[in-house]
């Protein structure tokens, strides 16, 4: 799944400190440290990413993000970002308030579940959709925790997070124009930028 | 070919000694007026003195960490698996420098040594030697070596508390340390193990107090148990069901106390082959070094204050089921790197061996040390870069408000 990496570097700040939850191989910190020239860490699982992340030169921790992130001090980071990473962890409105109590700002992006595609699909077939996009059966997917732009929406507005950006996105992670007549229905891709 | 003749072994390497005749001040307050380092070198040091390694050894292991002292060596050095050409630390690439520490017993000053003031060797009365003392005669090495930096220095273990003390000492001197399978501290439980090894030895009858080669003897057996609880604490419970399990020697039971169990042969041959080439005074002045290592001591306790000191980048690494230096204290290392904002990266590697892990060959604990030090050399090679100031050209953001 690729990221808007371009789009994520204009929300971050020059020489600030940036702590990537499910950091993948490591190519947006790596971005970020060429183009931004930040410092911070990712926190990975996978055995081969964490290697990548090591030939790139990329800090990073060997961590179950859903065993918490006691390990980090309050606002000892400038932003926290979690991308695509959301719906695959036990409890995302903890780990959601875990980032902003670590993070001064959080940067999160996920697929959205109320694209028209997913609708489209449920309606039709009447089953879970499996797509290129999203390739895994109900039983064997590690996204447990689907949502939507507006189911997200709802859980900033009942724990007081503050929204400074949110845009929506294609498969291609290109936010359009035409999405904001109804991103809900039209955007594949959730991109949030908050704080506390 | 022969192990000997691979191409991804050193080959034959002699041994290197070095006497510095400078007093070198411990931290128990004593001093040692001059002393002796027995080390081996593999590679070369390139000309900018840059590519530098130190390698520091565990508890019973010494300065031969990679290839064969003659053509009929059956064993290689202690970290074959790791250190030649091609391998992750590359001596095609870097200048592999492993000293034998004060207070050992295969060639450095320890005591087995003479002393100067007696004329005759120290036994018991060598003085209690530290990890910082270490540290302080590696530096000693260094400077006869003209190293004036060491790209990185790796230890497993006490090699790894080694590592840490290094960066905290010298941070001028080191620009990454890799700790694996170590800790800042050692817990009330290791130390109870080291305890347990220290009373087999001296209670051994032909302990005498330290003094046994007075006696023309030695604590064969206090040193061999000793050895044997140490041994069984480097293994996990599933290496040993894995290599041992409840195999007899004979086809049944003998109903007597005699030799039965694999594990039993395998545990007292271990105990013996040890005791016959291992020093009981080594092995107890070892213990208490790891006993007393306490890396954040000298900063009120506080491991983060401790790691703030360092300019260095560091690799900690674990294994999964390492229970003697459990990954838990490797991970305690990394989180109080992360929070000085040091350079850290860390993993545990899943792998059964227990504590012993660190010296076998595993690819992935391979892989991730090989593209770390690939990655010192690629810093070594390239200028720093130069800070990117170029602003990101963002895509315009489809911003929607609600």
């Amino acid at each position: 799944m690729s990221l808007n990496i371009d789009l994520i570097a204009s929300w971050v700040q020059e020489k600030s400190n940036v702590l990537d939850l499910g950091c993948g191989d490591g190519e947006l910190l790596k971005t970020l440290k060429q183009i931004r020239a930040v410092t911070g860490y990712g926190i990975e699982i996978d055995a081969d990413n964490i290697t990548s992340c090591i030939i790139k030169g990329i800090n990073v921790i060997e961590q179950d993000l859903d065993e918490g992130l006691n390990n980090f001090a309050a606002q000892s980071f400038d932003t926290v970002i979690m991308a695509q990473a959301l719906q695959a962890v036990h409890h995302p409105h903890l780990l959601l308030e875990e980032m902003l109590r670590i993070g001064k700002e959080c940067i999160i992006t996920f697929p959205n579940f109320g694209h028209w595609r997913v609708r489209h699909y449920l309606v039709r077939k009447g089953r879970m959709p499996v797509s290129k996009f999203m390739p895994y059966q109900w039983y064997d997917t590690p996204n447990i925790h689907f949502c939507t732009f507006k189911d997200f929406e709802a859980l900033c507005f009942r724990k007081n997070i503050h929204i400074l950006n949110r845009t929506v996105a294609d498969r291609n992670n290109i936010p359009r124009q035409w999405m904001k007549l109804n991103p809900n229905l039209l955007g594949d891709i959730a991109i949030y930028r908050v704080t506390r | 070919m022969s192990a000997v003749d691979s191409p991804t072994s050193v080959g034959i390497v002699e041994p290197k000694k070095i006497t510095f005749e400078q007093p070198l001040r411990l931290v128990c307050g004593q001093t040692l007026h001059s002393h002796t380092l027995v080390y081996e070198t593999y590679g070369q040091l390139n000309p900018a003195k840059s590519n530098a390694v130190l390698i520091c050894h565990a508890l019973s292991s010494n300065h031969h960490a990679a290839g064969f002292h003659s053509i009929d060596d059956k064993k290689p050095g202690w970290w074959e698996n790791y250190i030649g050409p091609g391998k992750p630390i590359d001596t095609n690439k870097f200048y592999v420098v492993c000293p034998n520490n004060i207070g050992g017993c295969d060639g450095s000053s320890g005591p087995n040594s003479l002393n100067p003031k007696t004329g005759k060797i120290y036994g018991p009365d060598f003085p209690l030697v530290t990890v910082k003392d270490w540290v302080a005669s590696q530096a000693l090495l260094a400077e006869a070596l003209g190293i004036t930096y060491w790209a990185a220095v790796i230890g497993g273990s006490l090699g790894g508390m080694q590592a840490m003390q290094w960066s905290l000492d010298f941070p001028d001197k080191v620009r990454h340390c890799v700790t694996i399978a170590s800790a800042a501290k050692l817990t009330a439980q290791n130390i109870a193990f080291n305890e347990i090894a220290r009373q087999a030895i001296t209670s051994d009858p032909y302990f005498y107090a330290g003094r046994y080669q007075d006696h023309n003897t030695t604590p064969k057996q206090g040193l061999a148990l000793a050895r044997m609880v140490g041994h069984i604490t480097y293994l996990s419970d599933d290496a040993m069901r894995e290599k041992f399990g409840r195999d007899l020697r004979a086809d049944e039971f003998n109903y007597g106390f005699d030799v039965e169990f694999q594990v039993e042969s395998y545990l007292r041959y271990q105990g013996n082959t040890f005791s016959d080439s291992f020093d009981a005074n080594t092995y107890l002045l070892m213990t208490k070094a790891l006993d007393y290592f306490d890396i954040a001591k000298d900063f009120d306790n506080d491991l983060v204050s401790a790691f703030s000191h360092a300019k260095c980048d560091y690799l900690v690494l674990s294994f999964s089921s390492d229970w003697r230096f459990a990954p838990e204290r490797s991970k305690e290392i990394a989180d109080a790197l992360i929070i000085a904002k040091k350079n850290v990266s860390y993993a545990e590697i899943v792998a059964s061996q227990g504590h012993d892990a660190f010296l076998i060959s595993i690819p992935r604990y391979s892989d991730i040390f090989r593209a770390y030090m690939n990655r010192i050399d690629c810093d070594l090679l390239s200028a720093p870069p130069a800070a990117a100031t170029a602003p990101a050209t963002a895509t315009a953001v489809a911003d929607i408000s609600n």
